[in-house]
C-alpha cells in the first residue's frame, strides 16, 4: 500500500534516494488504487536506467495539502497498463510508449503523443519501421461505422489565428457520436534539451512552454530551483509573482469570455474583452515590459521591481479595466439568448472529470474543488487565501460563469496586494542546486494545475526535467464535452475549454 | 438591446488613432537595441556569452545583435559590465531580409514596400492566412489583438482570413516544428501567386530559443521564401502592425511616429 510512498509538499525537495524504490507490482497497484484513497496522479515518467526504465510516480493528496512520490524499474519493453483500472493515467502511460517504446500491455488507447521517435533505441511502440519517416497524425483513429455514419477532420491548421492541431469527428448528421484529438504538431523537444541544464536558455524555454502562461510556468520552474538551491525570495518578490499569476489569469479568462461570446456572434462582449484583454496584458507590460511578462520571474524573485507610482498607476488601470469587464461580463449574463446557447452544452459529468483527473476551471466548473493555490500553496498563496469557487453543471455556461467568478476574486487579491506591498530586495541570488535531489514545484495557472517535477545529478545540474501543462490533463476532457453534441458545439466547447496546444506537445 | 447600447456609451470609442497619432507603450518596453561600442573593454565578450540564442556577437567592429534571432531578454544588458548595450523604445523593427537585421548602431531599419505591381494588387487589401508552425501563442495572441477594435486592422485593408484559398499571403509563426513543415508547405502551395509571406517573431525567422533542436527547421525561410521578417518574442502588436503597413506601402509618405511612453 501507499504507506511505502514517500510524503513530500510542493516546491520541497528531498533528497532522491529517500524516494522509495519498490517492486513494480506494487507501484502499479498504488497507482490504481489512488483515486479511490482520494489522490490524484500528477505526474508519471521515465527515465533510463541502465538498460531499464525507472518510473517515477507523484500523487497528490488536495485534502491533506500532500504529495507523495515512489519509484520503479520497468525491465523490457512492455508493462501491464494501469490505464483500465486508473483512466486518469492514459496519456502518461502513452508518452512512455513514445519516448521510452515501453508499451503500456492492455491500454485501449494507445496511440502515440507527439509523433517522434524513442529516446533509446528500442522498436517503435508501433511497430513504425526506423526506415521511413515518420509522419504526424498518422494513427489508428478510432471509427464508427455504419449507413450514414460520416466523419470531418479538422485541422492541423485551423480557421483562426490559432495553434496547430487534428480534430476528427464521427458524425451521424450534425449529432458528433465521439471526437478524438491528435496533436504534436507543436513539438519542439523542449524537454529533451533541459538535461544537463540549467543552461542559459533554460529559462526562456521556460517562458515558451505555453507563451500565454509564460507567468505561471516561470514560477513554478523558479520555484523547484529555488526549492533544490535553498534559496528563499523576498517577500516582496513572492507578492510580486503572485500579482503577476493573477494579472495573467485576468487577461486570460476576459480573453475567453469574449471569445466564447464572439463565438455564438454576441458581439458587443466579444469586442469588449477583445480590448480589455490587452489592457490587463499592458498591466503587466507596464510591471516589465513584455505583455507576457517575459523577463519577469527569475530564479530569486523577479526581474523588476516597482515603485510606488508605478502601483498607483496600476491599481488605477485596474480599477477602470474591471469596472468595463464587469459591464461587459454583465451584458453575458442578462442576456437570455447567451444563456440559451451557453447551458447543457458541452456537459462534462464529474465522475468522468474525477476519473480523467481533469484540473483547473475546467474541473472546477464540474464541482471539483481542486486549486493548487488553495491545497498545495506556496509564495504569497501561503499567506493569502483565494477562496475556490466551484460549479456543478459541467457545460459551456459553467466554464464560463466560473471564469467570471475566478476574475471578481483575483480583483480582491491583486487590490489586497498592491495596497502593501512587503519590503525585500526584488530578487536574490540562487546558488548552486543541491546535488541527487527531487523536488516537485505545482502552481495554479490560469488553465489549471502546472506540475514540473526537478532531479538533479551527482553534480547537482537537472538530470531529468519533467513539464506537464494543465492541458495534459484536459484535452481528454474536452473529447468528451463534445459527446452527443451537434458539430456547431464544438467551436464554444473548446473555447470553453481553451487549452494549450504547444504546452500539450512541449 | 438598451443595455448592449448603454455599456457601449460608457465605456466609448476606443480605436486606437494610430499611424497618425504615436502609439503608447510602457516605459519599460524593450525596443531596438543600442550599442555604444565605444564603451565596451577590449576583448570583452560578456554579451556574447550571455545571448541564449546567439544573437549578440562581436567582431573587431564590436558587438551587434541579430535581431531575427534576438528574445528582447535582458540577458545581454545584465551581463554587459560597461552598460554599452540597451533598449530603446523604438518599436519600429520590421525587415525585408534578413540581413538587415543585423543591427550595430541605434539606427532605425529601413522596410521596402513591395514592388510596384504587388502594391497595385495588394496595397489597399491584403488578405492573410495565418500558420502557427510551432509558435508558443505569444506570436499568434499579438497578431490575433490587431483584429480587436483597439487596433482595427481592416481599417487597413488588412484582414486575416479562414482559407489559404481566399488568401494574398501567408503569416507564419513559430520555429517551423518538423511536424508542421509539410502543412506550412501545402498552405504555401494552396495560395495563388503572386503571394507572400510574412515571419513573426524570433522563431518564425531564425529558430528562437529553439535554435536547432533537431524537432524544428530554423524558421520559415527553410520551408518558403519570406518577403517580410518582424522581431521580437513576442513583437509588440504595434511592431506588426507597423511592418504589415509598411510592406503594403501604406506609412511610405508618412514614416509610423515614434513611441510615447507612459511615465509611472
Amino acid at each position: 500500500m501507499s504507506t511505502q510512498w514517500f510524503t513530500l509538499r510542493n516546491s520541497s525537495p528531498v533528497p532522491t534516494e529517500s524516494i522509495p524504490h519498490i517492486p513494480f507490482a506494487d507501484f502499479r497497484q498504488d497507482v490504481v488504487r489512488a483515486p479511490g484513497r482520494n489522490r490524484r496522479v500528477i505526474a508519471l515518467f521515465g527515465r533510463p536506467a541502465g538498460a531499464a526504465i525507472q518510473l517515477f510516480g507523484v500523487l497528490a493528496s488536495d485534502r491533506d495539502g500532500i504529495l507523495e512520490a515512489a519509484s520503479t524499474i520497468v525491465e523490457g519493453n512492455s508493462f501491464p497498463s494501469m490505464t483500465p483500472e486508473c483512466p486518469q493515467v492514459h496519456l502518461f502511460e502513452r508518452e512512455l510508449a513514445e519516448q521510452w517504446g515501453l508499451v503500456p500491455d492492455g491500454h485501449p488507447w494507445c496511440k502515440p503523443v507527439r509523433f517522434h521517435r524513442a529516446y533509446r533505441p528500442v522498436p517503435d511502440a508501433w511497430g513504425r519501421p526506423d526506415s521511413e519517416p515518420l509522419v504526424v497524425g498518422v494513427a489508428d483513429f478510432y471509427r464508427v461505422e455504419g449507413d450514414e455514419i460520416h466523419e470531418v477532420a479538422v485541422g492541423p491548421i485551423h480557421a483562426g489565428v490559432i495553434e496547430p492541431g487534428h480534430f476528427r469527428f464521427q458524425c451521424h448528421g450534425e449529432h458528433v457520436f465521439h471526437l478524438e484529438i491528435s496533436l504534436g504538431y507543436q513539438h519542439r523537444g523542449i524537454e529533451r534539451t533541459l538535461g544537463d541544464g540549467p543552461s542559459k536558455r533554460t529559462i526562456h524555454h521556460m517562458e515558451t512552454l505555453a507563451g500565454d502562461t509564460t507567468v505561471g510556468h516561470t514560477s513554478a520552474y523558479c520555484q523547484a530551483l529555488e526549492g533544490l538551491a535553498q534559496c528563499r525570495p523576498s517577500a516582496r518578490a513572492l507578492a510580486l509573482r503572485g500579482v503577476a499569476l493573477e494579472l495573467e489569469r485576468l487577461a486570460n479568462h476576459t480573453g475567453d469570455l469574449g471569445a466564447l461570446a464572439g463565438d455564438i456572434g454576441y458581439l458587443p462582449t466579444a469586442s469588449f474583452c477583445g480590448r480589455l484583454r490587452g489592457d490587463f496584458l499592458n498591466m503587466t507590460a507596464l510591471l516589465c515590459g513584455s505583455r507576457f511578462g517575459r523577463g519577469l520571474i527569475r530564479p530569486g524573485g523577479v526581474g523588476f521591481d516597482v515603485d510606488p507610482a508605478r502601483i498607483s498607476q496600476l491599481r488605477e488601470r485596474l480599477e477602470s479595466t474591471y469596472k468595463d469587464v464587469q459591464g461587459a461580463a454583465k451584458l453575458l449574463w442578462q442576456t437570455g439568448s447567451v444563456q440559451a446557447r451557453f447551458e447543457d452544452v458541452g456537459k462534462v459529468s464529474s465522475e468522468t472529470a474525477q476519473e480523467l483527473g481533469l484540473v483547473g476551471p475546467a474541473a472546477r466548473a464540474c464541482g471539483l474543488r481542486r486549486d493548487v493555490r488553495t491545497h498545495h500553496p506556496t509564495g504569497i498563496f501561503q499567506f493569502v487565501h483565494i477562496p475556490i469557487s466551484t460549479l456543478h453543471t459541467g457545460d459551456v455556461f459553467a466554464r464560463a460563469f466560473l471564469r467570471w467568478l475566478e476574475i471578481e476574486r483575483s480583483v480582491v487579491f491583486l487590490r489586497n496586494q498592491l495596497q502593501e506591498l512587503p519590503a525585500g530586495p526584488a530578487r536574490v541570488p540562487c546558488p548552486a542546486l543541491r546535488p541527487d535531489h527531487f523536488c516537485v514545484s505545482l502552481v495554479e495557472g490560469w488553465r489549471g494545475e502546472l506540475c514540473h517535477v526537478a532531479v538533479t545529478n551527482p553534480q547537482g545540474r537537472l538530470a531529468t526535467y519533467k513539464v506537464i501543462d494543465a492541458s495534459f490533463h484536459n484535452w481528454a476532457g474536452l473529447a468528451m464535452a463534445l459527446r452527443d453534441q451537434q458539430v456547431s458545439d464544438f467551436p464554444i466547447c473548446n473555447k470553453s475549454f481553451n487549452l494549450s496546444y504547444c504546452g500539450h506537445d512541449l | 438591446m438598451l443595455k448592449i447600447l448603454v455599456e457601449r456609451w460608457r465605456q466609448g470609442h476606443r480605436t486606437s488613432r494610430f499611424p497618425k497619432e504615436a502609439p503608447v507603450l510602457p516605459d519599460r518596453f524593450r525596443g531596438l537595441p543600442i550599442i555604444d561600442a565605444s564603451r565596451c573593454p577590449d576583448g570583452c565578450r560578456a554579451c556574447a556569452e550571455a545571448c541564449p540564442t546567439d544573437a549578440s556577437t562581436v567582431d573587431s567592429a564590436g558587438p551587434k545583435v541579430d535581431l531575427g534571432r534576438c528574445l528582447f531578454c535582458t540577458d545581454c544588458v545584465q551581463a554587459c559590465p560597461t552598460g554599452a548595450i540597451s533598449h530603446s523604445p523604438e518599436y519600429r523593427l520590421a525587415a525585408n531580409t534578413r540581413e538587415a537585421l543585423v543591427v550595430r548602431s541605434g539606427d532605425p531599419i529601413p522596410v521596402h514596400a513591395l514592388e510596384q505591381r504587388l502594391l497595385r494588387l495588394f496595397g489597399r487589401s491584403l488578405k492573410l492566412r495565418q500558420v502557427s508552425a510551432g509558435g508558443c501563442n505569444g506570436c499568434e495572441s499579438d497578431v490575433n489583438v490587431l483584429a480587436t477594435l483597439v487596433f482595427d486592422l481592416g481599417r487597413f485593408g488588412i484582414q486575416v482570413v479562414a482559407s489559404p484559398r481566399h488568401a494574398d499571403g501567408l503569416l507564419v509563426t513559430g520555429p517551423v516544428t518538423e511536424n508542421m513543415k509539410l502543412a506550412l508547405q501545402k498552405a504555401y502551395d494552396a495560395l495563388t501567386p503572386p503571394k507572400i509571406v510574412i515571419a513573426v517573431g524570433a522563431c518564425a525567422i531564425s529558430g528562437g530559443p529553439f535554435l536547432d533542436h533537431p524537432e524544428v527547421h530554423n524558421g520559415v525561410s527553410s520551408t518558403v521564401p519570406v518577403d517580410l521578417f518582424i522581431p521580437g518574442c513576442p513583437p509588440h502588436p504595434y511592431t506588426i502592425l507597423d511592418g504589415l503597413l509598411r510592406l503594403v506601402g501604406q506609412l511610405e509618405a508618412r514614416p509610423s511616429p515614434s513611441a510615447q511612453s507612459t511615465q509611472p
